[in-house]
């Protein structure tokens, strides 16, 4: 792939990318450490005629973000968790109806107002499940300024292909980095562009849910003929609200299973020096960053140290972490967070006896944390 | 020849979901019949609604349709309209729906003046969940929330409309279904943020404690409180209390839409013209 070399910062790269990925709408509001992804995205767009709106409020903007959605544009939103929170329910919404939509969220203290400029991973549990009821979410998380553009295009091709809103996590620290970065070109994107799947049978032949029990929806653009209805209720093959008792199985099931079935698509991970490691570190987003750095310091020391790092945040690579986990019997995870995504690594593992090191104090790791933490546990 | 409704129903997801005698069908057909009127293709139509018995409005209609969250129609509808400015977007939601819940997107959307029609069915009550205070709920009248009755001032969709800058606001009633289809003909057809109250009746969930359990009680009692527009004008102040003005209660033609704005916006930044100055809107388009 053909790349270019670019001074950006994270946030920017976002945005950048996502006009890239052939994304024409934006809709938001200004949410803080998010809202540099609106002030780029803003230019952008009417550049090459399509739309950023800054909404009302955080709910307007995905709102006016999935309605683009639904009239058959690439879409994006971008803010951070209390954002997300206020979003939430549309989301439930998009995922419903299964309109392609692309959410970043960079990544603050929490709860509630929390650390607004100060970074934290702690929405890697809200990213799995935001809006009530049962759905399948899918979230990426960038380690790096590359990975801010590159996720956020993979973000976008997922998107229409699983039918479903997709996260990109960045958080403070990554949205906000400013530095050299290489990136591939717009070309590149371009011709690796996969639009979402359309029906161009007879109208009345049409049925945008009545597809296999593991595909998801078809959806075509509006205006083009093909005149359905999208429902937050539960939906038959035509879209139209029904309470059979079969058809609101078959539609749980099914959103569950179009993405089950096909995880290899969408896992992705990073493995760093882990084939002749004694110790395993689990680690994503900028964490990875000092996790990296601590790896080398460490096997410079002569302690055999790798970092497993998770792309696709959900779903989770569980069975290469249950591989993992039989091999390595000292693992350690390292997250911003109060040990959201360790409960993961537990779980896929099928072990508790995983060590972990957590900060919530609004502060970055240092690799000085990590390699301490290393020599304490182990 | 008969008006031939078929043609823009979706008659295989008949019958509807509203009771007998809800005034939610006047509408319907009102509406149906503005737009063969104005002669519109079905594709170049979306109708987006909310949540409530309004909510199902959008399912009936052979357009394209949105059943969307409770209160965000106005905001999903932005999104729809931006990304084809040029096709036809119709919001229809409740009270409690537009005035309640989604409040700030009613008013925004007015703020704007975007191209989208909000067609509010005002009932004066939460129907479909059993008769809870709306927000145009009358004070005094018995709700299942507030049974000793409502305490809570009412609210005037219309005046919000208004003064939140929608350049077309009209209220109308449906026991004059002609006046109403012709209100929303205008509404659909004027460029900018349009507003009609309908005012329909819901006897079942607020007339039934309030002494109008027929349709035609719940009407008349409509009927009563409707003025029109030049009449209205006419009353003294101490007249006009709990009562409404039916007709055109504003068309600005004037106002600057939206979605013409943004292509202020496009052309700036495409290089076309100089930014963008506050004098660019002291000029009509």
């Amino acid at each position: 792939m053909s790349t270019r070399e670019v001074i950006s910062s994270g946030n920017d790269l976002a945005a950048r990318a996502a006009v890239d990925a052939g994304c024409m709408f934006f809709g938001g509001y200004p949410l803080t450490p998010s809202s540099e992804v609106m002030h780029t995205i803003s230019d952008l767009l009417p550049k090459i005629g399509g739309t950023a709106i800054q909404m009302e409020d955080e709910i307007a903007g995905v709102a006016a973000a999935i309605g683009a959605g639904m009239a058959g544009v690439r879409t994006l939103t971008a803010t951070s968790g209390p954002g997300i929170s206020l979003k939430a329910e549309n989301l439930g919404l998009a995922q419903m109806c299964e309109v392609p939509l692309v959410v970043v969220n960079v990544m603050r203290g929490g709860p509630s107002t929390g650390l607004p400029t100060r970074v934290s991973q702690g929405d890697v549990a809200q990213a799995k499940n935001p809006s009530h009821g049962d759905y399948k979410s899918i979230t990426l998380c960038a380690g790096n300024l590359e990975e801010c553009y590159t996720e956020t295009v993979r973000a976008f091709n997922l998107a229409d292909r699983f039918m479903q809103p997709v996260f990109v996590l960045l958080d403070e620290t990554i949205g906000h980095m400013h530095a050299k970065a290489i990136i591939p070109t717009a070309e590149a994107v371009k011709e690796g562009i996969v639009p979402r799947k359309t029906f161009d049978g007879a109208p009345e032949d049409y049925k945008p849910y009545g597809v296999e029990q593991d595909q998801p929806a078809v959806l075509n653009p509006m205006y083009t003929g093909y005149r359905y209805h999208y429902t937050g209720l539960h939906h038959d093959a035509d879209g139209f609200p029904t309470e059979e008792i079969e058809t609101c199985r078959k539609l749980i099931d099914r959103l569950f299973k179009k993405v089950d079935d096909f995880t290899d698509e969408i896992e992705l991970n990073e493995e760093y020096m882990i084939d002749d490691a004694d110790i395993l570190l689990v680690g994503y987003g900028s964490a990875s960053l000092a996790i990296k750095e601590a790896v080398n310091t460490l096997r410079a020391e002569g302690i055999k140290v790798g970092m497993f790092r998770p792309i696709t945040l959900w779903p989770s690579p569980e069975k290469r972490l249950y591989e993992l986990g039989q091999k390595f019997d000292k693992v350690l995870s390292v997250e911003l967070n109060q040990g959201q995504y360790l409960e993961e690594v537990q779980r896929s593992m099928g072990r508790l006896d995983i060590q972990k090191l957590t900060k919530t104090n609004g502060r970055p790791f240092s690799p000085a944390d990590i390699i301490a933490k290393v020599k304490e546990v182990f | 020849m008969a008006f031939n409704y078929d043609n823009y129903l979706r008659t295989n997801k008949m019958p509807t979901l509203w009771c007998w005698g809800c005034g939610d069908g006047v509408i319907l057909k009102s509406f149906i019949r503005a737009v063969e009127k104005l002669g519109w293709e079905k594709d170049d139509i979306c109708v987006v609604s909310g949540i409530g018995c309004s909510g199902r409005f959008s399912s009936y209609v052979d357009f394209n349709t949105v059943h969307t969250t409770h209160g965000r129609t106005v905001a999903f509808a932005t999104g729809i309209k931006l990304a084809n400015p040029e096709k036809h977007v119709i919001c229809v939601a409740g009270d409690g729906d537009a005035l309640a819940i989604g409040g700030n997107h009613t008013i925004h959307g007015c703020r704007r003046n975007i191209d989208i029609t909000l067609i509010l069915i005002n009932n004066f009550i939460y129907g479909l969940t059993n008769s809870q205070t709306s927000p145009t709920t009358p004070q005094g009248f018995w709700t299942v929330s507030q049974k000793v009755g409502n305490i809570d001032p009412t609210f005037d969709g219309c005046k919000l409309a208004e003064a939140a800058g929608a350049s077309f606001v009209a209220r109308e009633n449906v026991t004059a279904p002609k006046k109403l289809e012709k209100v929303i003909r205008e509404a659909i057809s004027h460029k900018g943020f349009s507003f009609v109250e309908a005012l329909s009746n819901c006897h079942i969930n607020l007339g039934r404690k309030n002494k109008m359990q027929s349709a035609m009680a719940n009407l008349d009692w409509i009927d009563s409180i409707t003025v029109p527009k030049k009449k209205w004008d006419a009353l003294p102040e101490e007249e006009k209390m709990n009562k409404l003005p039916t007709g055109i209660l504003k068309q600005d033609t004037e106002a600057r839409e939206y979605c013409e704005s943004y292509e202020m916006v496009k052309e700036v930044q495409q290089g076309k013209r100089g930014k963008i100055t506050q004098d660019d809107f002291a000029k009509k388009i």
